[in-house]
């Protein structure tokens, strides 16, 4: 528990406005978007500038306290609940857009900082950045270098980590570690940046992010394609890719997935169509025109039903809400949605997609798929309510058959949520106990007192 | 104070509805109090949670959870856009009124509404005669706005630069109306409301000239009483429902094709919360709430669906035509999905050209009650507001609620901004009064 005299020398840092620890406070951070226990933070705490933010995690090193940082708290695999009895560090007192460099392409922001808002500063300066996830009208852009987030750009323009330039971050003695740089190559030193992607908190404290920007494409197709053959839907994927055509996105989503968004959205979807695919290509205007019609063909050659084109934006809009509101649509069905993102290589989706229908009807579940299939990252979505124990005891066994699915097609647990504490368990079915070892003594080494978000990804 | 097991068993009623928080945090993007403070228990994930502990048994006493319940505007805006669907609001209304019945209602509390709000005639002389002596207490200090401050040191109006009370309420211009259904063929009741019988009963006597002029029959019964919000909201179901009962009373639903308002909050309120918390009354009862909340509808919605627009006179002088722009109630965009109508209404009046202005939904931060206990907080979200009102360039700000027009009124009156504030229906009136002086050119 944290003593009296911490809270108070933590509220000597940051001002008492920003330290809570009444309960009530307290149980408001207790969780994360994951679908897991939630556990008690004894303190929660709020810097608002760099130095205390070091300060922060120097302090709570010295005392052996559990440190999670929190950026928006949507995370998918648990990594943002806290140790209970432990420190909740936010990062939203850390917001501001320190520079926005069009004449160098790049942007330096504090770790707080919300993806969409950075994303609209930079289209207003003409310029662009692509990441995107789901969550990115909320989520921080710490949060997104933490967990190596993607998108629906993935497949063109890559994830989180293709933007990372540099990074300033804090380690766990509050010392202040600067790692690559802002100019477009740099091979100084160990590639420090590459570890810190994707640690989760586990390792140091992103204080400072600096992202790669780029021009925005100038035109923009995009279409939909209804299919009444899952293998059809998915063979396209592989044939447009093979065409050696990367469209910005190509998602999928399912017939159920499509039942429940008509149902919800009345958008005119095919109800009876066994998968759509929505392709969007971008680029210079004669390009887009060209791979285009490409598209379009390859589309009609491997039989899609119908095609819709959009021809403005007005058009291509509605073609998206589609798909933006797959979740939502699905979400509306039970209380509890457990959304996994299994990946697997691009030709393997028809297996994939084949074994999800497979492992729906064998644990007797609803699951609705649907996502980027462009880059084999889907979305299998269980519906249930938690509070159902027998079902929620067939929705963890369904879980794990996914996880082993994917490994057994050569994919991956998570293509863009993360290990944290959902998938700490199975991560050796994937790396092998080797890389676990060795992650722990990285860890160790970087982390004596093991403070930093404990029991995350490798476990404790 | 009775104990925690009792409370859990009355929070039963709302536990459905909490399990369907999948905790996505996507309410924080929408919610305007969340941008001030970026507490999580200030956001619709946070306070579920806090619910969720409740039943959980997880507290020995509710008033922190109660205490951060309150802090809300409920506006809905968490609720418009949830992934999940999850009607935060309901839990919201139901929560306060479980948690307001279990630990009671505040002294304050219980004065305005179990000893005022309960009785609409001794409320409404009180209001008449506060009416007269608030001269001696304020002062005036925006004549366009028609603002006054406080001239000593009140805690409860603190600096604000609020609308007084009028010197005659409307229901004393318009005790009762009963009027045939003219050339539309329809008959509307009108319910007044508060705010526009005691403060704008300018607006209130538009609707009446605007209904005229279309021609539509209207019911004003006497001895109308509040739609029951401030109660409601407080937790005290008790006054609501005594409320209910005496408006229902008042307004006999067979007699009138629709019932109108010219505010956001009464007409959100009586469509949704009436039926929401008629649930436990008799059928028959049940049935006149829901057939009451089918017909009712904001002002400006009625005209555009009823297509009552076309007899707006064109001007016939030539003029600049007024720059006005449009701020969404979230009673009326966020609860009931009506905004387009409103703008409308807006570009069918010559003389006016409408402008966008940038988040036009954006909460303007007054919620009720909200703006009188987090007064600060209330402001910082009305300063926002400002700006983007300020960023339109336009002379006028138009809404259809009368209390974001207190709140818009006071943050410009503060800011010195020479905009003025109207109701949609004050500026379509004028148009049509307007053209009664000059003979239009057709
Ligand atoms: C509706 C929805 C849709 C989503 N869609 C996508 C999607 O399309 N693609 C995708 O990749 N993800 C998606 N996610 C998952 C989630 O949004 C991402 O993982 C996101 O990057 C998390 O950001 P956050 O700010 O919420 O971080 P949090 O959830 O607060 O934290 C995530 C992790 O990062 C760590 N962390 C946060 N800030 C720092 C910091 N400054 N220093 C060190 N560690 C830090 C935390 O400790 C935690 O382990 C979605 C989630 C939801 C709820
Ligand atoms: S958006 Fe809805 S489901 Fe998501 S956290 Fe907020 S209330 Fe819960
Ligand atoms: S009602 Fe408004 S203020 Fe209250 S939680 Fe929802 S969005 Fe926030």
């Amino acid at each position: 528990m944290v003593h009296a005299a911490i809270v108070k020398q933590l509220k000597d840092l940051v001002g008492s406005q920003n330290v809570f620890d009444n309960k009530a406070d307290r149980v408001t951070y207790a969780y994360d978007a994951a679908v897991l226990e939630p556990q008690l933070p004894a303190v929660v705490v709020r810097p608002e500038n760099s130095e205390v933010l070091g300060r922060v995690v120097a302090l709570c090193n010295r005392e052996g306290l559990p440190l999670t940082v929190r950026g928006a708290g949507t995370n998918l695999s648990g990594g943002a609940i806290p140790q209970q009895g432990g420190v909740v560090l936010l990062t939203n007192g850390l917001n501001r857009i320190l520079e926005i460099n069009s004449e160098d392409m790049y942007a330096v922001v504090q770790p707080g900082v919300i993806t969409a808002q950075l994303a609209a500063a930079v289209e207003a300066k003409g310029l662009f950045y692509p990441p995107d996830p789901g969550s990115q009208a909320v989520s921080t852009l710490g949060g997104n270098v933490a967990e190596n987030a993607g998108g629906l750009r993935g497949l063109k323009y890559g994830v989180t980590a293709d933007y990372v330039m540099g990074l300033r971050f804090y380690d766990v003695e509050g010392n202040l570690i600067k790692t690559g740089s802002r100019t477009v190559k740099c091979a100084t030193g160990y590639n420090l940046k590459a570890l810190m992607i994707g640690s989760e908190g586990t390792l140091g404290v992103l204080d400072e992010i600096t992202l790669k920007l780029i021009p925005p494409p100038r035109a923009r197709k995009s279409m939909l394609a209804v299919f009444d053959q899952m293998e059809r839907a998915s063979q396209t994927v592989a044939a447009i890719i093979a065409h050696h055509i990367v469209p910005a996105t190509l998602e999928f989503l399912d017939n159920f997935t499509i039942r429940a968004v008509e149902d919800f959205s009345h958008a005119g979807l095919p109800v009876e169509a066994a998968a759509i695919l929505l392709v969007e290509v971008d680029g210079h205007p004669g390009q887009v025109a060209e791979e285009g019609e490409q598209v379009e063909a390859i589309l009609k050659q491997m039989g899609a039903k119908d095609i819709q084109v959009a021809r403005d934006d007005a058009q291509r809009d509605r073609i998206w809400a589609a798909r933006r509101s797959a979740l939502s649509a699905l979400a509306k069905l039970k209380p509890t949605v457990v959304l996994e993102d299994a990946t697997v290589p691009r030709s393997k989706i028809p297996a994939m997609v084949h074994a999800l229908q497979g492992i729906a009807r064998r644990f007797d579940l609803a699951i609705g798929t649907f996502g980027h299939a462009g880059d084999g990252n889907l979305h299998p979505t269980i519906l249930t309510d938690k509070r159902d124990k027998g079902e929620w005891q067939r929705v963890e066994a369904a879980i794990e058959a996914i996880f082993d699915e994917a490994l057994a097609l050569g994919g991956t647990l998570s293509g863009e949520h993360g290990t944290g504490l959902a998938k700490a368990g199975f991560l050796k079915k994937e790396t092998g106990q080797g890389a676990i070892l060795l992650s722990r003594r990285i860890k160790s080494a970087l982390d004596p007192n093991r403070i930093l978000n404990p029991g995350k990804i490798i476990g404790d | 104070m009775a104990d925690m097991h009792a409370l859990v068993r009355l929070m039963r009623e709302v536990e459905d509805q909490l399990a369907s928080c999948m905790r996505c945090g996507m309410c924080q993007s929408v919610c305007p109090l969340y941008a001030a403070t970026g507490r999580e228990a200030d956001v619709a994930r946070g306070k579920l949670a806090l619910l969720d502990g409740l039943l959980r048994e997880m507290f020995d006493r509710p008033d922190s959870v109660r205490e951060r319940l309150d802090r809300c505007l409920l506006c809905g805006s968490c609720q418009a856009g949830c992934p999940s669907g999850v009607r935060v609001m309901d839990i919201f209304i139901k929560a306060r009124a479980i948690l307001a019945g279990f630990s009671g209602l505040s002294f304050s509390q219980k004065m305005i509404f179990k000893g005022m709000l309960a009785h609409p005639a001794l409320f409404d002389q009180l209001t008449f005669w506060s009416s007269r002596f608030q001269k001696l207490l304020t002062r005036p200090i925006n004549e366009m706005l028609g603002t006054s401050c406080a001239r000593v040191m009140s805690p409860l109006i603190g600096d604000r630069h609020f609308k007084p009370l009028a010197d005659r309420p409307f229901h004393h211009e318009v005790p009762f109306l009963d009027t045939p259904a003219g050339r539309s063929g329809r008959k509307v009741a009108f319910f007044v409301g508060c705010l526009l019988d005691k403060i704008f009963p300018k607006v209130a006597g538009d609707v009446v000239t605007v209904l005229e002029k279309a021609g539509v029959g209207q019911l004003i019964p006497q001895g109308q009483a509040c739609c029951g919000i401030p109660a409601l909201s407080a937790g005290d179901t008790q006054t609501f429902q005594k409320l209910l009962r005496h408006n229902l009373e008042r307004f006999p639903v067979d007699d009138f094709d629709y019932l109108v308002t010219a505010c956001a909050t009464c007409t959100s309120t009586i469509r949704k919360l009436w039926p929401l918390m008629a649930e436990k009354e008799d059928t028959s009862t049940r049935r006149r709430v829901a057939r009451i909340a089918e017909k009712t509808l904001d002002i400006s919605q009625f005209l555009v669906d009823e297509h009552l627009l076309t007899d707006v006179p064109s001007v016939g002088r030539a003029s600049k035509p007024t720059e006005v722009t449009y701020h969404d109630p979230c009673h009326l965009k966020k609860s009931l999905g009506v905004s387009a109508q409103p703008r409308t209404v807006l570009n069918a009046i010559e003389g006016i050209r409408f402008v966008e202005m940038e988040g036009a939904d954006q909460c303007c931060g007054m919620g009720g009650s909200f703006n009188i206990k987090y007064y600060e907080i209330s402001r910082e979200i009305g300063e926002r507001k400002r700006k983007a009102i300020q960023a339109s360039r336009c002379s006028v700000v138009a809404t259809s609620c009368p209390a974001c027009m207190m709140q818009i009124s006071d943050v410009l009156s503060r800011g010195g901004d020479p905009i003025r504030v109207r109701h949609v229906v004050e500026l379509l009136a004028e148009r049509w009064k307007d053209n009664d002086n000059y003979p239009s050119a057709h």
